[in-house]
Parts: C-alpha cells; sequence; structure tokens
C-alpha cells in the first residue's frame, strides 16, 4: 500500500461527505413552498393571538437573526463552516440541548450495536457459506442454510418486531425494549455491561440473522467459483491437508469480494440497524431520528444525517484500505 | 415478456453460442439463426414449448413469479369483494378488535380495517417499487452506457459522480428529502424521490459491461460494416444486454421497495393512502408491539415477507439466464 493511494482514498471520502453535505443543503431548498420559519410561526399564532402584520414582522426578524436575507451561497458556506465545527444548532424537541450533544449520548449505543451484528454477521456468514461448498462439512448445515437464505430477504427490523413478539411478549425472555433498565446510570463496571449486553441481544439477534444469510450467500457463490480454479487442484495435487486448501487457498481467496461487499452494502446495513433501534426504542441514533421526525426537529435530522453519512464514508474508508493490505495481488505501483 | 425473449437472444454478456444452446437446447441450429441477418425469430409454437421446458429447469424463478401472482390476486379478489376504499379509512370500524368474523384481520387504534388496509397497500408497495426501479434503471442505463461505450471526458464525470454517491447511504439523504417536501407526498412523488438515489449501482455495472463488450468482435464487425453508434448501441448491444437488464431490474424493483418501506417506517410516507410501511409505522407509533395486537403488523409483515421473498427468487432465476457461470452456484 503506498501513501500516495492512501492519499487519495482520504481526499474521496472527503469529497463523499462535501457531496453529502451539499445535497444535504441544497436540496430542501429547491423544495418549493416550504417554509419552516413562517410555517413554525403559523402553528404557533393557531395556540395564541397573534396579528397576521407581526408574524410576517417576526418571520422577517427570524430570518435576519438565522442568515436567512443572506444570498444562498453566503447561507451555504455558513453552513459548511457550522458542520467543520460539529455545530448543528439547537434541538427543537428538546430545547435548550444543543443537537451535537443528543448525538454524542447515542452514539456509542449504535456504534456498540452495529459493530457487534455486523461482525459477527459477517464472520458467521462467510464461514458457514464457505463450508457448505466443502465436500466434507458437516450434515446438519444443509439444513441450517436454506432458512438463513429465507431471512436474508426480510428487512432487519420485521424479523426484529418479529423476536420481540416471540422472546420478549409471548415468552418473556428477554426485555422488550430500551438499552439498560430505566434509571440506571452509565458505567464501565461488568454489571452494568451485562445489562447491556442482555438487552441488546434481541436486536443484535434480529440483525444477526437477517444478514447471515446474505454473507453466507456471497461466499458460497465466490467458492464455488474459486474450487474451479487451477492453484487449488495444484494445492490438492501437492497433497496439502484438506482444511490447509480449504483455509488457505479456498476462503482466502474467495473472502476478498466479500469484503468490497461489505463496503458497498455499509449504506444499507446502517439504514437497517437504525429501523431495528426503532422498534426496540434503543437509546441510539435511529430512536434519536425517529423522534426528530416525529417531532419536526429539522436540526437533529440534519445532524443525525451528517453523523450517518460520515460514520459509513469512514467505515467504506478503512475497509477499502484493509482491503488494499489484505489483497496480494495489489501493489499499487501505479494505479 | 423477459423470458420469451431469452430463447431468441443470445444470452448476455457470457458465452453467447454455449448460452443459446443451453437455453433452446437446440444446437448449432440456434447460433446460425441468430447470425442471420433478417433475425427470423423460431416458431411461436416451438417458442412456448422452449420456454416451458426452460422454466422447468428454473424452478425458482417459477416459484417466485407464483409468489407474485398471488399477491397480485390477493390485491384483485380483495378489492372486488369488498369496498376496499371505504372501509380502510380511519373510523370504518370500531377501535382495536381482534381478527373476528366479522373483522377478518382485525382493526387498529384509529378503527382502520385491516385487511382492506392490507390490499389497498399490497399495490402501492408494487407500485412505488415497479415506477421507482424503472425509473433508476432507465436513468443508469443512459449513463452506463455514456459512460461505457464513448468513454473519455463522460466517462470520467458519470463514474466520478457515481462513485462519490454510492457510498452515500440513501435512506439518510432520503429522509432530508422526504422530511422537507412531507406535506401531501404522493406514492409517484415518493417513487421519484426513492428513484433519485437508486441510478448509481445500475450506472457502475452496466458501464461495467458494455465495457466488456464494446471490444466483441460481432461489435467489432457491426462497426466496420458502417453501422453508427446508436444502430450498434440499439441493435448489438441492447439486446446482448437484455437479460442482464431484466436481473437488474428486478434487484432496482426490490431496493425501491426496501428504501420506502424504510421511508415509511419512519413516518415519511403518504398520509392519506395506506401503504404498507405505513401501517408498521402506526402499529409502533401506537405500541401495537406492547400491546400485543400481532394482527395489526402481522398482515403487512407476511406481505413484506412474500414480496422480498418472491422478488429474491426472480432476482436469482434471472441471473442464471443473464450470467451462466453462477449456474451451479447456489
Amino acid at each position: 500500500m503506498t501513501p500516495g493511494y492512501v492519499v487519495r482514498r482520504v481526499l474521496l471520502f472527503v469529497l463523499v461527505v462535501w457531496m453529502a453535505t451539499s445535497v444535504i443543503f441544497f436540496l430542501p431548498r429547491l423544495a418549493p413552498g416550504r417554509d419552516p420559519i413562517r410555517e413554525r410561526l403559523m402553528m404557533m399564532s393557531v395556540s395564541g393571538s397573534v396579528m397576521q402584520s407581526a408574524i410576517e414582522e417576526m418571520a422577517r426578524a427570524y430570518e435576519a437573526r438565522f442568515g436567512l436575507d443572506q444570498p444562498l451561497y453566503v447561507q451555504y458556506f455558513r453552513f459548511l463552516g457550522d458542520i467543520v465545527q460539529l455545530d448543528f444548532n439547537v434541538s427543537l424537541m428538546m430545547y435548550p440541548s444543543r443537537v451535537i450533544d443528543l448525538i454524542g449520548q447515542a452514539l456509542p449505543w449504535t456504534v456498540g450495536l452495529l459493530l457487534t451484528a455486523t461482525v459477527l454477521a459477517f464472520s458467521l456468514g462467510t464461514l458457514l457459506g464457505g463450508l457448505s461448498t466443502w465436500p466434507r462439512a458437516p450434515r446438519a448445515l444443509s439444513y441450517l442454510l436454506p432458512p438463513l437464505f429465507a431471512f436474508s430477504a426480510v428487512p432487519y427490523y420485521l424479523l426484529g418486531i418479529l423476536l420481540v413478539y416471540l422472546f420478549a411478549l409471548k415468552l418473556p425472555i428477554f426485555p422488550i425494549s430500551g438499552g439498560a433498565p430505566t434509571g440506571t446510570l452509565p458505567s464501565f463496571t461488568i454489571g452494568y455491561m451485562l445489562t447491556v449486553a442482555y438487552h441488546s441481544a434481541l436486536p443484535a439477534l434480529s440483525m444477526v440473522l437477517a444478514a447471515t444469510g446474505f454473507w453466507a450467500l456471497g461466499m458460497r457463490g465466490m467458492m464455488v467459483t474459486t474450487q474451479g480454479e487451477d492453484f487449488m487442484i495444484m494445492a490438492e495435487a501437492k497433497g496439502l491437508k484438506g482444511w490447509r486448501v480449504f483455509l488457505h487457498y479456498g476462503m482466502r481467496t474467495a473472502i476478498l469480494p466479500q469484503i468490497t461487499a461489505l463496503a458497498l452494502s455499509l449504506g444499507h446495513i446502517v439504514s437497517g440497524a437504525l429501523l431495528v433501534e426503532i422498534i426496540f426504542q434503543y437509546p441510539g441514533v435511529g430512536t434519536l431520528l425517529y423522534k426528530a421526525i416525529t417531532g419536526f426537529d429539522f436540526f437533529t435530522i440534519n445532524g443525525i444525517v451528517f453523523f450517518v453519512i460520515v460514520g459509513v464514508g469512514i467505515a467504506t474508508l478503512l475497509l477499502d484500505l484493509s482491503y488494499h493490505a489484505l489483497d496480494p495481488r495489489i501493489k499499487h505501483a501505479r494505479t | 415478456m423477459v423470458l420469451r425473449e431469452t430463447d431468441v437472444l443470445p444470452t448476455g454478456p457470457g458465452t453467447p453460442t454455449a448460452d443459446a444452446r443451453l437455453v433452446d437446447g437446440a444446437g448449432p441450429d440456434g447460433a446460425i439463426d441468430r447470425d442471420d441477418q433478417s433475425g427470423r425469430p423460431p416458431l411461436p409454437a416451438s417458442r412456448l414449448s422452449t420456454t416451458l421446458h426452460y422454466l422447468r429447469r428454473n424452478p425458482r424463478l417459477v416459484a417466485g413469479l407464483l409468489i407474485l401472482l398471488g399477491l397480485l390476486l390477493f390485491w384483485l379478489i380483495g378489492s372486488r369483494a369488498m369496498d376496499t376504499t371505504a372501509r380502510s379509512r380511519p373510523l370504518s370500524g370500531p377501535p382495536d378488535m381482534e381478527p373476528s368474523a366479522e373483522y377478518l384481520l382485525g382493526t387498529d387504534t384509529a378503527g382502520r380495517e385491516l385487511l382492506p388496509v392490507l390490499i389497498e397497500a399490497t399495490p402501492r408497495a408494487f407500485e412505488v417499487g415497479l415506477l421507482a426501479g424503472f425509473v433508476g434503471l432507465m436513468i443508469g442505463t443512459v449513463l452506463g452506457f455514456v459512460a461505457g461505450y464513448f468513454g473519455g471526458t463522460a466517462d470520467t464525470i458519470i463514474g466520478g459522480l457515481a462513485d462519490t454517491l454510492l457510498p452515500i447511504p440513501a435512506l439518510a439523504v432520503l429522509v432530508v428529502i422526504a422530511s422537507t417536501i412531507k406535506t401531501n407526498l404522493t406514492v409517484e412523488i415518493m417513487a421519484l424521490i426513492v428513484a433519485s438515489l437508486a441510478w448509481m449501482t445500475p450506472t457502475r455495472t452496466i458501464r461495467a459491461q458494455v465495457l466488456t463488450m464494446r471490444e466483441r468482435a460481432y461489435v467489432e464487425v457491426a462497426r466496420l460494416s458502417g453501422a453508427s453508434s446508436l444502430q450498434i448501441i440499439f441493435r448489438e448491444l441492447l439486446p446482448n444486454l437484455s437479460p442482464y437488464l431484466a436481473a437488474s431490474f428486478v434487484s432496482a424493483v426490490g431496493a425501491a421497495v426496501l428504501a420506502s418501506l424504510g421511508l415509511e417506517a419512519l413516518g415519511l410516507g403518504p398520509q392519506n393512502e395506506p401503504t404498507l410501511g405505513m401501517t408498521i409505522f402506526w402499529s409502533i407509533y401506537y405500541g401495537a408491539l406492547l400491546r400485543g395486537m400481532w394482527w395489526w403488523w402481522g398482515g403487512p409483515l407476511v406481505v413484506i415477507v412474500l414480496l422480498f421473498t418472491a422478488l429474491f427468487l426472480i432476482a436469482a432465476g434471472l441471473d442464471e439466464i443473464a450470467n451462466p457461470r453462477i449456474r451451479r452456484a447456489v
């Protein structure tokens, strides 16, 4: 891996984030006829008695206050400047909390759940998918895989609904919702970690169940292609041990496209995880987004969307870099 | 009809001759037929029988199509049997009723009858998926062909744009769009919003396909015999890509349905028309999950699972036609 490649890849990441923030800035302003300030003032005027002319005056005062009377490009650069400083303004629904603080509280939950579930599903699925093409694999595998393939066609959150109903309501084994019992303070004690793991079991399970089949399917396809390759026949002809051929020759080659697939489907995985959180009222970013949408809190929505984009961007960047470190065929001489 | 085309057209970017032989089982005749300038189609009767013959060997495609047919019948028969528009509105029945003889799938807290809601919502999911999938694939095909066939600056711009937009999670941007134009959002507008972020993957994959096909011998022959670029694209490249396009279309539909359901489950769907995702949203909003009202979310869940299973099976079946190399993979 050459420094030049890393620099170019990081520049692409910056470009992606810049594009995304520009899209977030310009798209709502292209939509005709939606004026948050006047709408909000109108909503307030319904409950109190305000003169019509006063509303117009107030709207103009607020526009000056938020800089909305400036030309669009000035607003745009101001918006970029705020975002660089991670300033997303105050939350409208939980005034006067700042958006960045709300996201800061929610982010560890989401990252923890997402990371655990994705790593579990990816490694389990890759292993099962690879094994399923291996002649000496256990028989039980052929009964385990078809249901997993079927689950992979289902959105995560629907599995979540089903799991809550079955294992929290009908058979109360797991808690119905939340990330920890209400009233407990977050701490780094073993007891607290265990309750968190207990509360996260069902959300994680719904993601793992749905995603494992997807990875198994991809790996299976890759392994079938790999098994026809000359180097596999060569390895067997050399009389290498079965597991060695399987792990070092088969899996090692077939796993590379899986990493590309992981990088490409990160957006899907994250979106799916956010929706799972809503089902379980898990105290992460997804539930915050849900609350922000139902509470018309545009500042919080924008902040969350920005963080999701940056998070996915960073994860894609890391995966791309690791891919290039893993693949022995890529040396990055010029490309 | 995608299926019937496949046995006359050379199948996809793989090895055309071997493909044709596999599909219509006619041996070298098939290949000769295709090279014929007049492009005579085989007799209709044999066409039908080869199609049937092929379908028997592609059970996943058949299973997927049958499930889709079942869902369509559910809508057709259901909307004939009862007045679904009137009975799917709020306050059309008593609230929170369990399924009974009178209310087959029960009612929700707002007093909507859930069976008519389901019947009304099923075709909407199809509509969003088909419309968004079609628009997204159209944009992707045009851009992919321009980038792949003409190359140069166009390729750099289109490829760069697709590469930078692709890692952006679509749902995040969709949330921003949908939350700003929330007032009177219809199914059609929602489909267009979803389509606006669904063209990058088709663009990239179709560009890659065009790149490999551009250098094939038959394209070279067409070019040497004086065919214009447009003629080559429409006469040589597009027909060869059609099985591939059909498979991409099905996965584009699936992705669009998934995205629209996600938006709806967040409460950003049409407010006045019943949809599957909005039904899930309302059931979460009113705590149906905690109140044990399984009939509220159960119906949409079954329909969504069936829909995705069908799309998955059809995509896998079409993939087998488009990409013979993976034929034994799954």
